[in-house]
């Protein structure tokens, strides 16, 4: 250990202090672990400050739902958790279906989930969709809803996280840039821009990052680097209460308590990662304002008021890559949530924290692993 | 000049594209098409001059001593634009500018939003110049959001855009310069103002009597001296108040204040705010351009080269958006301005750019004489800029208190952004314009460092609200469109 | 609150506010004739309901957001009134239903 790490090696170095970051180092502590947090940045400053904050168990792939499935139960009292209620309300999110032909295909998967033992997706038909969403378009045939999904506020939740893992003796250290990682006995040396710090265990929370991370390992992972965009509406009088997403064309869609409304839903900016920017691209952006204005005529005089877009990472599967090293024993990665890992960073960080702990977790993650990217 | 009335009517893509009809954007514009390049100049009004020369082609306040001498020096301005050949589109707003996604050439092209009475469009544009201004600096007291107070500035653009002056107990309340031209202004249209109400700090005149000598042998001394005997003049002047709010229930109907150990409460129907102006940097900030804290300014001021390119390739900051240097000043940075973006384009050398700019520059020094002396003496009272009673509203959109800003500076929240998420001060539709500098100036103080180590708030485009409507009607333009199929 | 100079000339238009048959002079912004007509303030916010009225009349301070042709949250200070037009004062977050809101109570 040397610079501004002290003598004193952690039993874990999480690389990356963004919302997964925080919740493993901070799991990790619960379970009695030293733990050191390096963020290049500060906490949340990248997707984890800045996505739409969505908690939502709808529309995922099957092998991220038991992961998900245990996050849900950890935000609907996430007060305990962190202390801080986070800002997350519990209204429901629908999927909306825009064709019959649609509908049908969401018929199929509800039965699919079920077969499997998934019940938190429900079919609606037109009439229950108009009394979830009053102000839908009346050409829509119906929709799913998940009626546990709800919404959080990012920022708030990434920085209730870290001062939580704070609390418990988490050490942060902000505005450090990790250059290195290599095997140093039976540990690992991390080298950074302030000095080198050693433990057992190394967690690559890296998001858009983790690929550097993960190619310093010997473990290169095809990643994408992308910028989802967003908008948010001046306040417009109260509407809607679930979070709306589609499927074939790109939204999701949440009025806030205050009024306001968040347009997202996955068009994509142009990302800079190594100057930490982003630019908007106001062509895709009208395509998401002109899907509002398709299926929720009254948005069509509301005023934008922001637009902006996060860094973030993206797996070719859209799946995360989560748990242990392929090769490696004490690295541990946890990153690549292509743009739908707000929802899932206090589930997986306790699922990574009983796998640093445990060695294993009941949890399934199968799918998820590193290894499916090695050739 | 041709003009521009839709946006259809705008090409793809300009030469140059400047931002701000006032005296920088006007001279940059006619430079601009002197020297052979497309040039457009887009500006939120209907009419040409900014705010200084607002209203000129069509004020009805056509008395020349009303509004002064100064004041019509604009129309030589107007008139060189209108003999150009730039296009020229009133009524347009700006609401983004980032790096075009295939800048032609390493000049750094620049993709720009516009839209014109409820259409929007984007096009593209090699070089932009953006004349943005300047704005009244906020003078956040209690009471300031009650109908009734506005800005001195705002009172001066009615007055010279439809004739109208407050009407009733008229009080001024502030500090510099143009507190006084206004009143000047304003009195000679026939307005009745009761009081004056003089915020300038008295200790300021130690301070500014070394910067003397060049203000001395400026053009603002007789100006100056003109103003304040004038002002002297049937009017009641309290010099030294130390604080001022207003009262009323959904209209001001009083002003209390403090002068000395006195506190006065007066009649009031129009309290008129002003302490200063300071950059317009919300474009500069929400392009990325480098800002740096100017302690005499005691505001944000973009980092410019010697023809003001930003750090941001292909972005210029012409006026007082640059740094407040006056109007006279502005034009001269204008022209300076066009010259730079010209030579950058391949239309002139840099030997035919420093000959024609060499006697602009010997301008401009003589008029920036004195203004340091300026800046100085009117600096504004930090009671007028870190309000200290807790109930003062500091983001008027979103109704946040100074109170309620110092409460979350101690839980730690320590920078501008986290204010944002934690508070929403400067997330309503203003998009922080009038809260900007009193959050980081409140920050700074609360936590004892200075303003340029909080920084400011990073803004986010749209830079004004566009409709959903206006942004789902977006065409695709070619440029974009092959953008979006690479 | 705010007086017109006498003798200025110009043509006037007609326009409305709330309902109500108002003039002003051509070349006004929306935000001036309002001030003209005596109007003390143009909406209330939608955090606390508290009246505004124009303030900066440059286009920077947004208080003066009113009801244009039926559309909202337009910048009064910046658009020239026009023969005709249909202004009305905002009430809190501004409704955005597709139809125009009611004429106000003119009667």
């Amino acid at each position: 250990m040397s610079g501004v790490f002290g003598e004193e090696s952690p039993d874990v170095i999480v690389i990356g202090a963004g919302i997964h970051g925080c919740s493993t180092a901070l799991h990790c502590a619960k379970r009695g672990l030293k733990v050191l947090v390096i963020e290049k940045d500060h906490a949340g400053r990248h997707s984890s400050g800045v996505n739409a904050g969505g908690v939502r168990q709808l529309a995922r792939h099957v092998a991220e739902i038991p992961l998900s499935t245990y996050s849900m139960g950890l935000w609907h009292r996430i007060a305990d958790l962190v202390d801080d209620d986070c800002g997350f309300t519990s209204d429901g999110q629908v999927l909306v279906a825009e064709s019959e032909e649609e509908y049908d295909s969401f018929r199929a998967r509800v039965t699919q989930l079920n077969s499997l033992g998934f019940s938190h997706e429900e079919l609606i038909d037109a009439k229950e969709l108009r009394s979830l969403v009053p102000a839908v378009s009346e050409t829509c045939p119906g929709g799913i809803v998940s009626r546990r999904d709800g919404a959080a506020i990012p920022f708030k939740t990434t920085q209730a996280f870290r001062r939580k893992a704070e609390s418990l003796g988490v050490r942060f250290c902000e505005g450090v840039r990790v250059t290195g990682i290599k095997a140093d006995g039976s540990a690992w040396m991390v080298t950074t821009d302030a000095g080198t710090a050693r433990a057992a265990n190394v967690v690559n929370a890296a998001g858009a990052w983790a690929d550097r991370i993960a190619a310093c390992l010997g473990e290169p992972v095809p990643l994408e680097v992308i910028a989802p965009m967003l908008m948010i509406t001046a306040r417009v009088e109260h509407f809607i209460k679930p979070v709306v997403i589609l499927r074939s064309r790109k939204l999701s869609f949440k009025q806030f308590a205050n009024g306001t409304v968040l347009i997202g839903g996955g068009h994509l900016g142009r990302a800079l990662r190594d100057q930490n920017i982003t630019v908007l691209d106001w062509v895709k952006l009208a395509e998401s304002a002109k899907t509002v204005w398709d299926l929720f005529p009254i948005m069509r005089g509301a005023a934008i008021v922001r637009a902006w877009a996060g860094i973030e990472a993206r797996m070719p599967d859209d799946l995360p890559v989560f748990g242990k090293s392929r090769i490696h024993q004490g690295i541990f990665h946890q990153f690549g949530f292509s743009a739908h890992g707000f929802q899932l960073g206090p589930g997986a960080g306790a699922v990574m924290a009983e796998l640093i702990a445990a060695g294993n977790t009941n949890t399934p993650i199968d799918g998820l692993g590193i290894e499916r990217f090695a050739t | 000049m041709k003009t521009i009335k839709d946006v259809a009517a705008l090409s793809e893509c300009y030469d140059l594209l400047i931002i701000g009809a006032g005296p920088a954007g006007l001279a940059a514009a006619a430079t601009g098409a002197e020297l052979g390049l497309s040039a457009v100049l887009v500006d939120e009004n209907p009419a040409p001059g900014g705010q200084i020369y607002r209203g000129i082609t069509t004020t009805p306040v056509t008395a020349k001593e009303t509004l002064g001498a100064d004041y019509w020096r604009g129309t030589d301005l107007v008139r060189s634009l209108e003999a150009s050949k730039a296009s020229y589109a009133p009524g347009a707003t700006v609401w983004s500018v980032g790096p075009a996604p295939d800048s032609p050439d390493a000049t750094g092209g620049m993709e720009v939003g516009v839209s014109i009475n409820g259409a929007a469009r984007v096009i593209q544009a090699r070089q932009v110049i953006a004349a943005t201004g300047a704005l009244e600096r906020p003078f956040p007291v209690p009471g300031w959001t009650l109908p009734g107070v506005m800005t001195a500035g705002g009172a001066q653009i009615a007055l010279k855009t439809s004739g109208l002056v407050p009407d009733g107990k008229v009080v001024v309340a502030g500090s510099g310069p143009l507190l006084y031209l206004l009143t000047a202004q304003l009195r000679a249209a026939g307005a009745k103002i009761s009081v004056m109400l003089d915020t300038t700090p008295l200790e300021n005149w130690g301070r500014a009597i070394r910067h003397a000598p060049d203000f001395l042998r400026s053009p603002y001394l007789s100006k100056g001296l003109k103003l304040l005997l004038g002002a002297n003049r049937g009017m009641r002047i309290v010099r030294g108040v130390k604080a001022i709010s207003a009262h009323g229930d959904n209209q001001v109907t009083s002003v209390r204040f403090r002068h000395g150990s006195k506190e006065e409460e007066l009649p009031c129907d129009v309290l008129l705010l002003h302490q200063g102006v300071v950059p317009n940097i919300n474009l500069a900030n929400a392009v990325g351009c480098a800002l740096d804290w100017d302690e005499d300014q005691l505001t944000w001021v973009p980092q410019t080269d010697d023809w003001y390119e930003t750090s941001v390739k292909g972005f210029t900051i012409a006026g007082d958006g640059a740094g407040i240097a006056g109007a006279e000043g502005a034009a001269l940075r204008g022209r300076l301005a066009a010259l730079g973006a010209g030579h950058r384009l391949g239309r002139l050398s840099a030997q035919e750019r420093d000959r024609t700019a060499a006697p602009v520059r010997a301008q401009l020094i003589r008029a920036s004489r004195g203004r340091r002396f300026l800046d100085v003496l009117y600096q504004p009272a930090k009671a007028f800029r870190v309000p200290t009673a807790d109930d003062t509203i500091v983001c008027r959109c979103e109704e946040v208190t100074a109170g309620k800003l110092r409460e979350t500076v101690a839980l730690g929240v320590s920078g501008p952004n986290q204010m944002k998420s934690f508070l929403r001060c400067g997330m309503g539709p203003c998009q922080g314009r009038l809260c900007g500098l009193t959050v980081t100036e409140l920050i700074a103080d609360a936590r004892g460092v200075s303003p340029g180590e909080v920084g400011g708030y990073r803004l986010r485009p749209p830079i004004k609200p566009i409709t959903l409507g206006e942004l789902a009607a977006l065409p695709k333009t070619p440029a974009a469109i092959k953008a979006v199929e690479r | 609150m705010f007086r017109r100079l006498p003798d200025l000339g110009g043509e006037t238009v007609t326009f409305t506010i709330d309902g109500h048959p108002a003039t002003a002079r051509l070349g006004d912004t929306v935000a001036a004739a309002l001030l003209a007509s005596g109007i003390q303030s143009c909406r209330t916010t939608p955090v606390s309901g508290a009246p505004r009225a124009p303030y900066c009349m440059m286009g920077v301070c947004f208080e003066c957001l009113v009801t244009i042709n039926g559309i909202g949250n337009r910048q009064g200070c910046l658009i020239p009134v026009a023969e005709g037009m249909v202004v009305e004062t905002q009430k809190g977050a501004r409704s955005i239903a597709s139809e125009l809101p009611a004429k106000g109570d003119a009667a």
